[in-house]
């Protein structure tokens, strides 16, 4: 045991750490569990001291039976059983409040475990909302999708198992503790040295299987990843015909995973037979040794009796403590588990430092105030330093001046950016793809914060913004469509959670979807499963232009909203809409002439900077960019 | 069921069979153990001297031990080699499961496709996999060793007292039939259970997916409410299955207490009543130990059952996907060989529910000629994609048949049809990868010559250089790090490394801007002069250079012409026409 490598301080300190950082995960899963469920712990320990007691009043009753009872039956000419019945009814009282006690700790036991598993489970969820978009975007969703399956069901086996014998055991030993010390000290010291041997052996390979459930569970996430990745991906592998490819792949995930949970499984299956067998080499050494010192008369308080009865107590004592090593495993496990979990728990929420707030308002004797009822006039709340409040109306002006941003640390995708969308209009953006449209969009909402620069809303700096409040007053429609599992009614209601059935109608009729839907199985009711799959990308399209325009948002942002619809329903729906959001800023990305040719103002963005700006018709008079990345559109002429 | 699952053992057969034969070896030793250790204490430490005074023997005492540490060692090795066994037989058989599976899911049809929900696949292979895992070790640890002690107990019960142990006979069945009830009422409701994952599964997939359109709509809390609901439901359920559970222990206390009190109260009769020639009391002290060893091992094999009962559930899951057959298999002797790519479409109906009343084609009948530029333009939900789709046999038509470069789809090896198909799906994905292998899925050993020329043609080549890395830049799961354009043309370039015959575009330009979309149609007109190139697009633009436009309305081919002809013939094309032009004019 004694190799250099334990005098290496790098080695020492490495280990150091790993085991200072799982002491501190048990601590915090400890207090998970322990902390919203004290009172239930506390009738569960006292269901298990009950059944301690009773099973030391069975093997009292086994051991006393023969003597007290048989025997001087034996002795009668008559005999008479009713002492026996007697204590057989007693037994009978006591054992029932046994079963009772171990029903009721079972069924608590049962509370408490799944009671923590939800518990971290939707703590778990409300945090992943408050993550930034980053973070979305580097993790895969199955890697994401294994701590709420795989890693939380780590925990059930230890809550509902280790924990609970854990406390049996605790008492048993106390108990034979006590009995060992009062037999022999120096016995009972050589038990103890021997007992810390096992722990000390135990740990060593709990330790090994830790690490590798550590690694097991990381390759379960990796594995849950993959295939999350490629069932979804599942037509376009089948379209390329890489069903060989996938299958390669996958072996490798697969076979390191099964690799890993071998070596965790294996040395936690050993941990039995090692525990057990010491038990026995415990047992022989004392007969043996202690046989030796007393025969010899070394000390002569120890007699061969003493030995024979310090045996048994012996035996009793490292019973449990096997048990309790041989729980490491779920122990090792759960902690595995539960690292992951504190990982994504300790993922830094977006940062929200805004305090402008956005409300109802009207005007009244020319100065705007504050309202409950939506009026489809909107303020900001400015709160200042000396404490007074001042609002301004929601105009939808957007400015951006000097903005640098990049997606990842010094790539910088944006520089140096100056645009400004004037309130109420119909603004569009255009430009190559690739020009950073989305980007702009996706600045202004939010989702990411520029690193340099400056972004003006209504003339407020986009950090004061509250970021729900910021969010609220932009409706957008992205390019992705992401519909949810539900009624094609519950998606568009997505938009507005208290939508009444007429107005989800009327959403739908504004996007021109009105009539597909009724045309669907069950019309508004027809459940869409998997992302809408069993809709077209148009009328995905639809839907989603439905769920946004029923938030009936200040502010719309549209980007690519109705690529994939034609055009004939398009101009349908770009009628409804500048119909709903009339006075209202409206942006627009396309790359459509038709859906950009009727804005107030289109702004021709190249490599982040405008480079024109003005309505169609001007564009088109001034032969520029404009006129030369539409022209394609012309040539049917 | 077991056998089907069975036949993903495999390698692992003697792993299987290793580790229950040491855990026998285990078992032998842990009845022989006490025994030695019963004579350790007569013969050594308890030893009498002919005047019969306990003095010990140490040479009995050294002997015996060292025979002891010898069984400890044959113990230790056996009991650490059948867990090595179990531990390689179950990771192993789960690794061959989720193997088998992912292979047989590879097989599966678009139609096969569509009826799993991903979440519930994936639960499949992870969750579920781990389940039975569980179960396998459990049962070949526990297997082996319970039924012995049970055998080995029971015989020695009945050897000393037949009378005596018919208490067991009358304590098994309660035993029985209470975990048989519980087996009943847990059973569905595992199942149940595992459905709920599937579900919170799924909500968190949506959730990942959809967190901008979550984020923007200010809808957390929507989602937290949507997740705590289901997050209950399984809540909920599991309690109520693990409740039913948690009776297995009482149930076994009610027999081993019962038995104890049964064996008190008829022993003693027994004893009293034959003044101990029957049974003497010190026989009746053992039986007591070997009805513990006998519950005790009950109550183990109880254990087995309520795995079991917990994977079941788990196990029929596993089975439904290694059972589901594709719908769309090779034929025998299949055509390897497409001559050209010419596509006939004859009397094609189509449905996905296989339903003749609600067709989504009805009646096409098409002519496209090898080399022929084909558009296809029809407004929102004509089944555009639908049309399409029938040519790699990516789903099979209802009635009627379709044709490519002379034969039937059906007689090509689907493989090869599809290699000679290349299709850029409307709902395109890119894998997380870099950019090269992500374009390498068109064809494993492009050079990057060759990627850089399809890049060119797609007009993705700017965009790519320009990129930190290159082809070597990371793509994230879903595309999210490039534009919408930018993907598109990336999945342009994927489709035409392939080098097909017919290449099919389904909106596949819709976010790219209109002269990268005039120039990518150019390079393809100049550079796969013999590919059939079918082109779906809203833009008229896109497609009136086209040899030949079909319009599609509602499932029926309405006008099949060239743009000048359906100006003249199709109302439906000429509105669409009109829409986008006057844009122009104005």
């Amino acid at each position: 045991m004694a190799g250099p490598k334990k005098y290496d301080p790098a080695v020492m300190g490495k280990k150091l750490a790993m085991d200072k950082n799982q002491g501190k995960t048990l601590k915090r899963l400890m207090s998970l569990i322990t902390k919203p469920y004290k009172f239930s712990f506390i009738m569960v320990f006292v269901c298990i001291l009950v059944n301690s007691v009773v099973s030391a009043a069975s093997a009292l009753f086994i051991g006393s039976l023969i003597d007290e009872y048989i025997s001087p039956l034996l002795k009668m000419s008559v005999p008479d059983y009713s002492n026996l019945i007697i204590a057989i009814i007693v037994m009978a009282g006591i054992f029932l409040a046994g079963i009772l006690s171990t029903l009721a700790q079972h069924l608590l036991m049962v509370r408490i475990s799944q009671g923590v598993m939800k518990n971290i489970r939707d703590n778990m969820f409300r945090h992943m909302q408050t993550l930034p978009v980053k973070y979305f975007d580097t993790h895969t969703h199955g890697d994401v999708m294994s701590y709420y399956t795989n890693d939380i069901d780590t925990l059930r086996q230890m809550i509902s198992q280790s924990i609970p014998q854990l406390m049996s055991s605790v008492i048993t030993i106390v108990v034979y503790l006590v009995m060992m010390f009062a037999t022999n000290v120096w016995l009972t010291l050589f038990v103890l040295l021997f007992v810390a041997f096992t722990v000390f052996v135990s740990g060593k390979v709990a330790g090994k299987s830790g690490k590798y459930f550590v690694e097991q569970q990381k390759a379960l996430g990796k594995e849950n990843g993959f295939i999350e990745e490629m069932i979804n991906g599942q037509k376009v592998v089948k379209v390329f015909n890489r069903e060989t490819h996938a299958k390669d792949d996958f072996d490798k995930l697969n076979d390191q995973l099964g690799e890993t949970s071998y070596k965790a499984n294996k040395f936690v299956n050993i941990l039995g037979p090692i525990n057990g067998n010491l038990g026995h080499l415990q047992y022989v050494c004392i007969a043996v040794f202690g046989g030796i010192l007393a025969i010899s008369g070394f000390d002569p308080g120890l007699t061969l009796g003493v030995i024979a009865t310090f045996l048994i107590s012996s035996r009793s004592f490292s019973m449990p403590i096997n048990q309790v090593s041989q729980q490491a495993g779920s122990i090792v496990m759960a902690l595995a588990g539960a690292k992951r979990i504190f990982d994504l728990l300790d993922e830094e929420s977006e940062a929200d430092n805004g305090y402008v707030t956005l409300v109802n308002a009207k005007y009244e004797n020319g100065e705007i105030t504050e309202c409950k009822e939506h009026t489809g006039l909107w303020a900001w709340k400015h709160p200042h330093q000396d404490g007074t409040l001042t609002y301004h109306e929601l105009k939808g002006e957007v400015v951006l001046s000097e903005v640098d941003f990049a997606y990842v640390e010094g790539k910088t995708v944006l520089q140096d950016i100056s645009l400004y969308a004037e309130p109420g209009q119909k603004v569009a953006f255009v430009g190559a793809t690739g020009a950073g449209k989305t980007t702009i969009t996706n600045l202004i909402n939010r989702f990411y914060d520029i690193e340099d620069g400056k972004i003006r809303y209504d003339g407020i700096n986009l950090n004061k913004i509250k970021k729900y409040d910021l969010r609220r007053s932009l409706g957008i429609v992205l390019q992705e469509t992401n519909l949810f599992t539900g009624t094609v009614a519950d998606n568009i209601r997505y938009g507005k959670l208290d939508a009444t059935e007429e107005e989800i109608v009327a959403a739908a009729k504004l996007a021109n979807a009105h009539d597909f839907i009724t045309r669907l199985p069950k019309g508004y009711d027809t459940e869409l499963t998997g992302n809408g799959a069993n809709l077209s990308q148009g009328q995905r399209q639809l839907i989603s232009i439905a769920r946004a325009a029923i938030a009936d948002p200040p502010v719309m942002i549209l980007d690519e909203a109705t690529s994939s619809i034609d055009t004939r329903t398009e101009s349908l729906v770009q009628r409804g809409m500048d119909a709903l959001m009339k006075g209202r800023t409206v942006f627009v990305i396309a790359h459509r002439l038709s859906t950009v040719k009727n804005s107030d103002v289109i702004m021709v963005l190249d490599k982040g900077r405008i480079i024109e700006r003005g309505s169609h018709d001007d564009l088109i008079t001034k032969k520029g960019q404009y006129y030369k990345l539409y022209t394609g559109a012309f040539e049917l002429e | 069921m077991i056998k089907k699952l069975a036949k993903s053992i495999r390698e692992f057969k003697l792993a299987s069979v290793l580790s229950p034969l040491f855990i026998a070896g285990e078992v032998t030793m842990e009845v022989i153990i006490p025994m030695v250790m019963a004579k350790l204490l007569d013969e050594g430490l308890n030893y009498r001297n002919a005047e019969g005074v306990v003095v010990g023997n140490i040479n009995n005492l050294i002997n015996i031990g060292l025979w002891l540490v010898a069984l400890v060692l044959i113990s230790i090795t056996c009991g650490i080699l059948a867990g090595f066994f179990a531990a390689k037989a179950s990771t192993g058989f789960a690794r061959n499961l989720r193997h088998d599976m992912f292979y047989r899911i590879q097989n599966f049809s678009f139609a096969n496709i569509d009826k799993f929900s991903a979440s519930s696949l994936v639960t499949r292979l992870t969750t579920d996999v781990t389940n039975v895992q569980n179960a396998y070790q459990m049962i070949i640890r526990i297997a082996i060793r319970s039924p012995l002690m049970l055998i080995f107990s029971l015989i020695m019960a009945f050897i000393i007292s037949p009378k005596l142990a018919f208490v067991f006979i009358a304590v098994l069945p309660v035993l029985a039939i209470g975990l048989l009830l519980i087996m009943k009422f847990a059973h569905p409701l595992f199942s149940l259970m595992l459905k709920t994952y599937d579900k919170l599964n799924r909500v968190v997939q949506e959730n990942l997916r959809g967190i901008r359109v979550v984020k923007s709509f200010v809808r957390e809390d929507k989602e937290n409410e949507k997740f705590r609901e289901v997050s209950d439901a399984t809540y909920k359920l599991a309690t109520k299955a693990e409740k039913i559970i948690a009776f297995n222990m009482p149930l076994m206390q009610i027999c081993i207490y019962g038995a104890m009190l049964l064996l008190s109260w008829f022993g003693a009769n027994i004893v009293v009543s034959s003044a101990e020639l029957e049974l003497s009391t010190g026989e009746l002290t053992s039986m007591f130990t070997y009805a513990m060893q006998i519950l005790m091992n009950f109550m183990m094999l109880s254990m087995v059952f309520m795995m079991i009962v917990m994977s079941r559930a788990s196990a029929t899951r596993i089975v439904e996907v290694l059972d589901e057959e594709s719908d769309i298999c090779d034929p025998e002797n299949p055509a390897e060989d497409i001559a050209d790519g010419s596509i006939i479409f004859k009397d094609v109906n189509f449905s996905y529910s296989k339903d003749i009343n609600k067709l989504c084609l009805t009646d096409v009948d098409l002519e496209i000629k090898s080399g022929e530029t084909v558009g296809i333009i029809g407004s929102t939900g004509s089944s555009k994609s639908t049309l399409v789709q029938l040519i790699p046999r990516l789903y099979d038509a209802t009635s009627g048949e379709v044709f490519v470069g002379g034969k039937n789809v059906k007689d090509y090896s689907v493989k090869a049809l599809r290699d000679a198909v290349a299709m850029v799906l409307q709902k395109n994905v890119l894998f997380s990868g870099t950019v090269r292998e992500n374009l390498q899925w068109g064809n494993e050993k492009a050079t990057d010559e060759e990627i850089n020329h399809v890049l060119k043609l797609s007009c993705a080549y700017d965009f790519v250089s320009k990129m930190p890395e290159g082809l070597d830049t990371f793509i994230e799961q879903g595309g999210t790090n490039v534009s919408g354009g930018q993907k598109q043309r990336l999945c342009i370039a994927r489709a035409l490394l392939k080098n097909p015959k017919i290449l099919i575009l389904d909106d596949s330009t819709s976010a790219v801007d209109t002269e990268t979309d005039a120039l990518i149609r150019n390079a393809m007109k100049e550079y796969l002069p013999s590919t059939t190139k079918i082109i779906i697009a809203q833009r008229i633009s896109s497609v009136e250079h086209a040899d030949k436009i079909i319009v599609l309305d509602g499932g029926k081919v309405t006008a099949v012409g060239n743009h000048a002809e359906l100006l003249e013939s199709s109302d439906i094309y000429k509105e669409v026409y009109s829409s986008q032009v006057k844009g122009g004019k104005e």
